[in-house]
């Protein structure tokens, strides 16, 4: 009791919080030290982005921008010499390179699949997962015990191990490659963890709000939107945040079920092939781009996620 | 306002049966108090009578109608919750128009904000009316909460211990305001505590209710004067009525078959004892200001009472005392009339 009584239970010691804010800080730097690289390895020229030792000061480009956004192709000297002046900068920076653009590359379509495929199966997972968490956190549901065991359950292998008879299936139905091929996917596998977590935070909300609700005269649906949705805000944006980065990141079954229509941002960057092997620039401006959305996704939703992460304990 | 009757209601929650057979019947315009201790089926009661709850048994009628089956929003109560009644993620404003705004009701916003307004005075929260709901003390949550359900004029407001959180100065002084409003509005009103100054300065009549059983219903001078059996005279006066056997203190000629005396302060005269003559010594005096407790000890037995202040009697003086018109018990508790 002598510590306690000295300062309060909440506020630590300064030491404390020093190593505290130094394990923090490590770690940090841990994670950000790859993520540093990357952003720097496509402002490099290819041949900086190879040599050794590496070059942590240099002479920044857009090549690998440029290199993600376009295919080219090489020419002789003397077609090189027989072309009128480039018209932008662009255009001046392939030919340094003796080359040509042909035309763009694939890069904005796969971006565009994995937004629409990303955000598209969190707002189906969130939806149903709100839904369905309601259901289970307030209404008599027969076997509710063995119907959430059940639904958890889906998730208790990893999803890749039932990779195969989605192909098959997938390919009977005729959802290889499709839009809504991958978002049923991503959803099905999203959806437990989002009735997990949601019916989480709604059973925290006490009853008595709906019930004011009730007897004031609104519907239970309205109810549920005016009173329920609103307090259940916080768990909400921490599920669509978990659920979007698995969707978002997702690798293997967009290597395996898309290819061309409905291919996903991750599978197509490790295919951008410069002359020589890999164009580590333009890897690393696609991997680059592609952090972007869920940046600003969390940012914008960190807010809510600071107090949703901690999975209701603290909540108030 | 309108009448409120419930018939046999019962209401089990598995093995355990929260109210019994209550019957009870709320007159239009009268304000029912259903005291209690915790645990007793007070709140169940008013979920009964919201519709939260479904009656197992018995009947419910508000208004002469019978709304044993029907949902909440139909029934036209407003209900004062004991905990959680505001809305955390709504203003204050927002949380007393909540009500009005409901797609049955549909009354303008001009008139809302007239009614809001209304009551905020009345309540003395007009400063706070752009304030989140969480940005109130526990007083000022209570007193929006009471709010919410005056801001309409429902057939029966259901206040479940709606003062509880309040300190005892602003308890007083809303009692006294909520006795006020439900007498001007003329509003039917059942109210729930365990509270027995609420229950006695507010009720026209009190319902005591134990182990989900209605045990006796009226005026609060009624119940506290004539309770039918130990336990109802147990709930009111303080300090607690003294049950005493019936040998213990000469008490002139007793009923046959009174097994216990109750005995409150003004059954209870206490006089310094002259020598020799004494039955019971002054064991400690509680100072409470206005008035003191003195405990007494006869024999085996400890016997409370109230005196004035200015009392002469000390710790360790030999006391004599005498019943006057005390209450008397049978054996199984019930009231014996002398
Ligand atoms: N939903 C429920 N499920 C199971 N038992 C319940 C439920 N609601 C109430 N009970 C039980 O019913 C009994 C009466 O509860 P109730 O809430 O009516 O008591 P109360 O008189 O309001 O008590 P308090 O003064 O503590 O609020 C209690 O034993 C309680 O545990
Ligand atoms: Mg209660």
């Amino acid at each position: 009791m002598s510590a306690a009584s000295a300062h309060s239970v909440v506020e630590s010691k300064p030491w404390t919080r020093h190593l505290a804010g130094g394990v923090v800080i490590l770690y940090a730097l841990i994670t950000i030290l790859p993520l540093v690289w990357i952003l720097m390895t496509s402002f490099k020229t290819p041949p900086d982005s190879i040599s050794y030792p590496p070059k942590v000061i240099f002479e920044p480009s857009l090549e690998g921008y440029v290199n993600l956004f376009t295919t080219r192709t090489r020419q002789t000297p003397e077609y090189m010499a027989s072309l009128p002046p480039p018209e932008n900068w662009v255009e001046r920076l392939v030919r340094d390179r003796n080359m040509v653009i042909a035309g763009p590359s694939k890069f904005g379509e796969r971006f565009l699949n994995s937004v629409i495929i990303g955000f598209g199966s969190t707002f189906l997972s969130v939806f149903l997962g709100t839904l369905a968490a309601y259901a289970f956190s307030r209404f008599k549901v027969p076997l509710k015990d063995d119907l959430m065991f059940f639904i958890l359950s889906t998730r208790m292998m990893p999803p890749i191990a039932v990779a195969i008879p989605i192909f098959l299936m997938y390919r009977t139905l005729g959802l290889s490659d499709t839009h809504l091929g991958m978002i049923l996917l991503y959803t099905a596998v999203n959806v437990s963890l989002a009735v997990w977590l949601l019916k989480g935070f709604i059973d925290e909300i006490p009853r008595e709000y709906e019930e004011a609700a009730l007897i004031d005269g609104y519907t239970r649906l309205q109810a549920f939107v005016k009173v329920v949705l609103p307090q259940a805000a916080t768990g909400i944006a921490a599920t669509a945040i978990f659920c979007l980065i698995f969707a978002w990141n997702e690798y293997a079954f967009a290597l395996l079920l898309t290819s061309g229509t409905a291919q996903t941002a991750p599978p197509f960057i490790p295919t951008i092939i410069g002359e020589g092997g890999l164009d580590w620039p333009a890897v690393a401006a696609g991997a680059t781009l592609f952090l972007i959305p869920i940046v600003v996704f969390t940012i914008v939703l960190r807010k809510h996620l600071l107090r949703g992460i901690t999975f209701g304990a603290v909540r108030k | 306002m309108a009448e409120v009757q419930l018939q046999g209601v019962t209401k089990r929650f598995g093995d355990l049966t929260a109210v019994e057979g209550m019957d009870l019947t709320v007159a239009d315009g009268e304000f029912v108090v259903l005291l209690g201790p915790t645990g007793a089926g007070k709140t169940t009661t008013l979920r009964l009578v919201a519709g939260l709850e479904k009656a197992d048994e018995g009947s419910i009628h508000i208004g002469g109608q019978d709304v044993t089956g029907a949902p909440p929003t139909v029934r036209d109560v407003s209900f004062v919750f004991q905990q959680y009644s505001l809305y955390p993620h709504l203003t204050v404003y927002d949380n007393l128009a909540f009500p009005l705004r409901s797609p049955v009701r549909r009354v303008p916003e001009e008139q809302i904000r007239q009614r809001v307004t209304e009551i905020a005075e009345m309540l003395r929260i007009p400063g706070k009316l752009a304030n989140k709901a969480t940005q109130l003390s526990g007083g000022e949550m209570q007193r929006v909460a009471i709010g919410r359900a005056l801001v309409r004029a429902p057939q029966i407001y259901l206040m479940d211990e709606p003062l509880s959180s309040l300190d005892a100065k602003l308890r007083a002084e809303m009692r006294v305001e909520l006795k006020r409003i439900q007498k001007e509005l003329g509003a039917t009103l059942l109210y729930v505590t365990h509270d027995q100054i609420e229950a006695m300065t507010m009720a026209n009549r009190i319902g005591v209710i134990d182990h989900g059983r209605l045990i006796q219903v009226g005026a609060p001078r009624t119940i506290y004067e004539e309770p039918d059996n130990v336990y109802v005279a147990t709930r009111l006066g303080q300090p607690a009525i003294n049950l005493i056997p019936r040998d213990l203190l000469p008490a002139g000629s007793l009923p046959a078959a009174a097994a216990t005396i109750g005995a409150r302060t003004e059954h209870i005269r206490i006089r310094k004892a002259d020598t020799g003559s004494a039955q019971g010594r002054v064991q400690w005096i509680e100072h409470l200001g206005d008035q003191n407790h003195l405990h007494v000890t006869v024999g085996e037995r400890k016997i409370t009472t109230l005196v004035e202040p200015d009392s002469p009697l000390e710790v360790d003086d030999q006391v004599t005392l005498e019943l006057i018109n005390p209450l008397y018990f049978d054996s199984a508790g019930a009231r014996v009339r002398a």
